[in-house]
């Protein structure tokens, strides 16, 4: 990494496995439940979150010397909603197809806990280039495992990737339905997304023993 | 430096600023956006009511309407006639496309007659009606244009969504699920029944069209006991119209 010193390229690097923020730092796991039934929402979700969270962070880490510590989470709020509700008027007027998808996608970047949560333990105590590396890397961390456990819930669930039907169709019995193979109904469920987020934690905590807790 | 912004001053005095900073810079952008919004929901209308009557751009698969710029031209050749339809009262507005559904439904519920916008479309020769409709879907608002031959039967039907869960009550905007109504009777024997979107009717290709049933959506019940409510409930209040087309 010529571009990055080593201490810098950790706060890309880290949050993509030893640190991730949905497996190891328990944040984001809400919207990890609620839009993880298709690949393709998946997919717009971590784009809208490395967005806000990579520019929030800055927003947040060059106000941190005026920030009064009282009100430091009412004023992270007002700076995230803020800026997604621009993003969202932005996009309705120049790009309202694109806004449409990602209309449903405000609500929960807003309340996202993984944004207060980076806001909160990182940009107040960095300084403005590292406080976007670690956005960029964590909001990247948080798509990886958005989009794996998407990829899984719809492959077994719908039978389709980004809406194709990869597996044949379902209702004409052709591809692999032909063969008697089913559709799991329990797949698009938000339980499961629970089940999926756990079994990459125990793949990603047998790998390396050293992030088992006591 | 913690001193200073530890008092109860300056927390004060920085909370006014933010809240006016903030309040202002997303006042100025809603009111220079505003035009260009507004004209994007016209746009979207307009292409709405073309998708129902089978005026769009789909492929095999996904339901695609037809471009933003060729919208407002394709709207007025094939919508022929905007209705408003009260009581007994039947206008012809050119602007009826533009009613608020959501309006209307609030100021019914004060008491008013309510006003409903109908839109009458020619393509190949053939007459749709076309009406509005909207509801309440599992999260927040759903709504969706209908169109009908003058018995009632659907020809064609869009839905779409305020935030629905993505993958299972969002798919109500699918082909697969929209499809679905067309050739569907609301009416049975005479009388109004609306289309139930029916868990376990044992009708997944749905073939049988005089069931008055389609197949749901797994995972997506509340949605689409919603669909059904705003199906019967909305275009009920059209049956009068559609009596005298007879």
């Amino acid at each position: 990494m010529g571009l990055l010193s080593k201490k810098d390229a950790a706060l890309i690097k880290d949050p993509l496995a030893d640190n991730n923020p949905i497996t190891i730092q328990v944040l984001g796991i809400c919207s990890a439940l609620a839009i993880t039934a298709e690949l393709e929402a998946a997919i717009v979700m971590s784009v809208s979150v490395l967005f806000v969270l990579g520019i929030g962070n800055v927003v947040i880490s060059l106000m941190r010397n005026i920030i009064p510590s009282k009100i430091r989470i009412i004023v992270q709020l007002i700076v995230v909603a803020a800026l997604v509700i621009i993003v969202d008027q932005v996009l309705k007027a120049f790009a309202y197809e694109l806004s449409k998808t990602l209309s449903v996608f405000v609500g929960l970047i807003i309340t996202n806990c993984i944004i207060m949560g980076r806001f909160e333990a990182f940009a107040l105590g960095n300084g403005a280039w590292r406080s976007f590396l670690d956005g960029i890397g964590n909001a990247l961390g948080y798509g990886v495992i958005l989009i794996i456990v998407a990829f899984f819930r719809e492959l077994l669930g719908a039978g389709t990737l980004l809406g194709f039907k990869v597996l044949g169709d379902p209702i004409e019995k052709t591809g692999v339905y032909a063969f008697g193979y089913e559709n799991n109904g329990f797949m698009i469920m938000p339980p499961m997304a629970l089940i999926v987020v756990g079994i990459i934690i125990w793949v990603q905590r047998t790998r390396n023993k050293a992030l088992i807790e006591d | 430096m913690s001193n200073k912004t530890d008092s109860n001053l300056y927390t004060i005095l920085f909370a006014i600023a933010m809240v006016v900073v903030v309040g202002g810079l997303l006042a100025f952008t809603a009111s220079a956006l505003k035009p260009r919004i507004n004209n994007n929901e016209r746009l979207e209308k307009q292409q709405n009511i073309l998708y129902a009557m089978g005026v769009n751009a789909n492929d095999e698969s996904s339901a695609i309407f037809v471009s933003t710029d060729e919208a407002p031209e394709l709207f007025s050749k094939y919508i022929t006639k905007q209705l408003v339809i009260q009581g007994k009262n039947v206008t012809e507005d050119k602007e009826a496309y533009l009613i608020d559904v959501k309006k209307e439904q609030t100021s019914a519920k004060a008491g008013n007659a309510r006003r409903l916008p109908l839109f009458v479309g020619v393509k190949d020769g053939k007459t749709y009606y076309i009406a509005p409709i909207r509801g309440k879907g599992l999260w927040d608002a759903i709504w969706g244009y209908i169109a009908l031959d003058k018995n009632m039967v659907v020809q064609g039907a869009y839905f779409d969504h305020k935030g629905e869960t993505a993958g299972l009550g969002a798919n109500i905007k699918q082909r697969f699920f929209m499809d679905d109504f067309i050739g569907e009777d609301l009416m049975n024997n005479g009388e109004f029944k609306g289309i139930t979107v029916a868990k376990g009717n044992n009708d997944p290709k749905n073939i049988e069209k005089n069931d008055n049933e389609v197949d749901a959506i797994a995972g997506a019940t509340i949605t689409g006991d919603g669909v059904s409510a705003m199906l019967k409930s909305e275009l009920k209040q059209y049956v009068s119209y559609f009596k005298t087309l007879k």
